[in-house]
């Protein structure tokens, strides 16, 4: 009657997820700091896709940017320092339906967490991992990490990092398996967000390096980029992270790169004299280690009790 | 002695004069001892699983020598198996070998050492050392040859090599089935039932594989058969019921799998590693999946991910390993992630003896990870108990909401015992994981006053949504610095133990309730105690014992019990001062383990008996350390 369906009470409206449905804790990062912007664009990219709150997972480790989780609306696991991949593979091993980010920094994964960078890109396990690289330790107050630059003052090496810094990128693209590696930078909120989204959508680990400011102890290291946007080099592929207009205005440096051809990929990642951001690398058919992990998903309590009696019986006497 | 058969006559009368004399047993213990790879732990596991089909009560355990391929005829390469053969249940290694089955004497000095020998130890020696090409071979042979005899062995030469080569071209391959054959001839047994063990074993390899057996099986036999003029009989007793026979290791697994957990992840360990083979080749059997992580870290995160996730995962690992894990095993005290850790002890510290058995873990567990970290342990004492209390650990660790750690030891995880097949049901699994809407007027640390406990959101739940933190937090998950918030929190999680004990059983003593000597005793020495404690009982000792499961929170009633023996003494396998040694001039001595909590815990003056032998304790010398201690108190 009236074009109204009898049950019309009983229909669960279709939800509708709003911004404020991702924002958890106030963000207590220092102002100005670059963890601002990549909270603001996951959280954007939460609404954008509809992600549900209760199936979206956001796993991080210790350090400044590890203490992304509380301040979104999601499922959240801020464990250990250095530990978020092991955890977020163990998650991912039997939840093939949650969506997965992974909040990590220079610190926590290119030092106290390396061996788990190297498996988890190997594993290539579906998430999201995004590095915030602010090249030092911010939290425990200014001490020099591994992609700190040679010659920076820190309280660990007051007369100048004595080493040259370790490459994130160029380390990433020489993990077997590595399937998709970007880098962005926080001060460009589009192409931040098109960066996680592309990563979002990738089949496998997404490693996306963020160069992110830290006002307070690296300043000196991001002006300096921010202010020259000629230092940076635009990555630009029609499979590449898509750059509007207002991206290419600020960054003429650009460059055509196929993101499938991973030699110019380590090329590109290891020349010293510019930053490129874009994507520097992707292979969709990688092989996928949650896609192992997580069969034999569904197998009834009967079944599995006919299961071990049949192999208790293997040990019958 | 134990060793005569005690309840019937010892040979049938109406035997034919020439037969050979055949000894009527209660138990005995045989040892096979070889080099490496020689396949001496394939004999004994065979014999072993014969036996038990029979109706004996069997325990074996292996012998494993510390490197992966020792140089031959080596003193430290002794790779072999004890089988223990029972007319009844067999419940631990037992005292010295009754039996020694060696393929060379080098070997055997392993044993020697081990204090795995007596006088009367009947030594059956492979003589082809005897006529070796090499003149210092020959030698050492014929000096041990005496050494053996001046020590009071018999030893008895025996041409396996010899007759092996009669049937195969090398007879490394062919000894171990020789000697089954052997066995089976010495124990009075015919080859029905081994010859069908071959086949199920070798069938697969094609019938020339299984003839050959066949035909060193018969050849062990009927050179015992010919030329010994004595047999033993270990009778056995039909079983009534279905049981089934594993190590320790395979029980914890199948416990696992019974248990419904999942997801296992390990990293490789000795001696832990082969419960999670035997996980590795049957998870995908109930639909789960085995994780070898690139570390012992990496493992304990990714089985708390898979926990936290929905369905409680275990990692399986050893001293050093679990060491590696702590920190991660407090983040799972600290934000409540159901979580099983299963310790296959091995001798500490460090790498120390990595094949061996040592209890030296349980302070390490009680303590692993800074501050306080409250969390629940259980001991097994036998093989079943190593299957059961896999399902008991998954339900406590979720319904107490916390890691559960579950001690074994290399005795167990090698031990081989049969037990009644347990009766699994739907209830034991860990049920689906739950995505029903969350009741958002709960908090996701909704501690109950009394009790500590709460109910815990799992991602997919709508409404659950909470981070989850390994920093001090409130019952909103938020983090917390209030010094009244920590304290109520550190209580919450605390209290989670006391309630667990109010629900346990009071801790039993096994003989009398009161008397002079109470021992006191935890995971794998259990069947070495009872048997020592048993034989005291015996001769008229008022000794008793207790054998603790739970070790955190600690079985109730302990107090009481201790009070009511003159002497209270744990007896154990780790390292602690011997507080009568004249050397040690200090008024604090360092006890063994489970002593040192006892004494916190219960304020009585116990004492221990403890010994780091790399190996299991044996009944004598356990019976020995008490009776010494029952004559002191006599003054």
């Amino acid at each position: 009657m009236f074009g109204l369906k009898d049950d019309w009470a009983e229909e669960e409206r279709p939800r509708h997820f709003f911004l404020e449905d991702y924002e958890g804790a106030i963000a207590r990062w220092c102002p100005g700091c670059g963890d601002h912007a990549v909270l603001s664009a996951v959280q954007r990219l939460c609404r954008d896709e509809q992600l549900p709150p209760e199936k979206t997972v956001v796993v991080s480790g210790i350090g400044c940017s590890s203490r992304f989780p509380h301040y979104m609306k999601t499922y959240g696991f801020h464990g250990l320092h250095g530990r978020a991949l092991p955890v977020a593979c163990g998650i991912r091993s039997r939840r093939p339906d949650v969506h997965m980010f992974v909040a990590t920094g220079d610190g926590d994964n290119c030092s106290i967490g390396t061996a788990h960078w190297v498996h988890a890109v190997r594993y290539n396990m579906r998430m999201v991992v995004m590095l915030f690289d602010n090249n030092i330790y911010g939290l425990t107050k200014n001490q020099t990490s591994p992609t700190t630059h040679r010659g920076f003052n820190s309280m660990t090496h007051p007369h100048g990092a004595w080493l040259s810094p370790l490459n994130p990128l160029s380390v990433t693209l020489g993990i077997t398996n590595a399937s998709f590696v970007a880098q962005t930078v926080d001060w460009n909120p589009i192409h931040l967000y098109a960066t996680i989204r592309e990563g979002f959508h990738h089949p496998g680990l997404a490693f996306i390096r963020i160069l992110q400011r830290c006002p307070h102890f690296t300043a000196s290291v991001f002006e300096p980029i921010q202010r020259d946007p000629s230092l940076v080099l635009l990555l630009e592929h029609g499979d590449g992270i898509p750059a509007n207009d207002t991206v290419r205005r600020i960054y003429k440096n650009r460059q055509e790169h196929d993101p499938s051809d991973r030699n110019s990929a380590q090329a590109i990642a290891d020349r010293g004299d510019c930053f490129p951001i874009g994507l520097l690398y992707r292979n969709r058919n990688a092989e996928r280690y949650d896609e192992i992990s997580a069969r034999g998903l569904g197998m009834t309590g009967a079944q599995k009790v006919a299961a071990v009696n049949r192999m208790l019986d293997r040990f019958l006497v | 002695m134990e060793a005569l058969w005690t309840e019937a006559e010892e040979t049938p009368a109406g035997t034919e004069a020439d037969a050979p004399h055949v000894q009527r047993l209660m138990q005995h213990v045989v040892e096979i001892v070889s080099d490496s790879g020689e396949g001496a732990q394939t004999a004994g596991q065979m014999f072993g699983t014969l036996s038990a089909k029979m109706g004996n009560g069997v325990w074996t355990v292996e012998i494993i020598p510390a490197e992966i391929e020792p140089p031959a005829r080596s003193r430290a390469g002794a790779s072999g198996i004890r089988i223990r053969l029972g007319h009844g249940d067999v419940s631990n290694a037992g005292d010295t070998a009754d039996v020694v089955v060696g393929f060379n004497e080098q070997v055997l000095y392993s044993r020697i050492d081990q204090g795995a020998f007596r006088p009367g130890t009947l030594i059956f020696l492979d003589n082809k050392w005897a006529s070796d090409p090499q003149a210092e071979i020959q030698e050492a042979y014929a000096t041990a040859l005496a050494d053996f005899r001046q020590r009071g062995y018999v030893v008895r030469e025996i041409p396996i090599d010899a007759e092996c080569l009669k049937h195969v071209s090398d007879a490394r391959k062919g000894k171990n089935m020789w000697v089954v054959g052997f066995l089976c001839a010495l124990y009075s047994r015919d080859l029905e039932l081994p010859k069908k063990e071959i086949a199920r074993r070798f069938g697969k390899k094609g019938a020339k594989i299984v003839e050959s057996n066949y035909r060193l099986l018969e050849s062990g036999f009927g050179w015992a058969q010919t030329n010994l003029d004595y047999h033993f009989d270990v009778p056995p007793q039909p079983e009534t019921h279905e049981k089934v026979v594993m190590n320790g290791n395979q029980a914890i697994a199948m416990g696992c799998m019974a248990a419904g957990m999942e997801v296992c992840a390990m990293y490789p360990i000795t001696p832990a590693t082969s419960a999670s083979h035997f996980l590795a080749g049957t998870m995908q059997e109930i639909g789960g999946f085995l994780h070898q992580a690139e570390d012992e870290i990496a493992a304990i995160g990714f089985a708390i991910g898979a926990s936290y996730a929905g369905k409680t995962a275990v990692t399986i690992t050893s001293g050093p390993g679990f060491a590696l894990k702590t920190e991660f095993l407090g983040l799972a005290v600290m934000a409540e992630i159901p979580l099983v850790v299963v310790v296959v002890q091995r001798g500490g510290p460090s790498t120390g003896l990595p094949t061996k058995v040592e209890q030296g873990d349980l302070l390490a567990s009680m303590f692993a990870s800074p501050g306080d970290a409250p969390k629940i342990i259980l001991a097994p004492a036998t093989i079943e108990e190593c299957f059961h209390f896999m399902v008991t650990a998954r339900k406590l660790a979720e319904t107490f909401r916390g890691p559960v750690i579950v001690l074994s030891d290399a005795n167990l995880a090698t031990g081989v015992q049969p037990f009644p097949k347990p009766e699994v049901t739907e209830s034991w699994m860990a049920p689906p994981i739950d995505q029903s809407p969350w009741d958002t007027t709960t908090k996701p640390y909704d501690w109950d006053p009394q009790t500590g406990l709460s109910a815990r959101p799992i991602p997919g739940q709508r409404g659950g949504n909470y981070v989850l933190t390994g920093l001090a937090h409130d019952e909103d998950s938020k983090v917390a610095y209030e010094s009244a918030t920590n304290q109520r929190t550190m209580a919450a999680r605390s209290r989670k133990l006391a309630a667990l004990q109010r629900t346990l059983k009071p801790a039993r003593v096994v003989g009398d309730p009161e008397g002079d000597l109470l021992a006191v005793t935890w995971g794998s020495t259990l069947g070495a105690i009872d048997e020592a404690v048993m034989r005291l009982r015996r001769e008229g000792e008022k000794v008793s014992y207790v054998h603790l499961r739970f070790l955190s929170p600690l079985e109730p009633g302990l107090k009481e019990i201790f009070q009511r023996f003159r002497k209270v003494m744990t007896v154990e396998i780790n390292y602690g001062d011997d507080p009568q040694d004249p050397t040690l001039r200090c008024d604090a001595p360092r006890f063994a383990q489970l002593a040192w909590m006892l004494r916190a815990q219960t304020l009585c003056d116990l004492t221990s008996w403890s010994r780091v032998p790399g190996g299991p304790l044996q009944p004598g010398q356990i019976e020995e350390a008490l009776r010494q201690q029952l004559t002191a108190l006599k003054g």
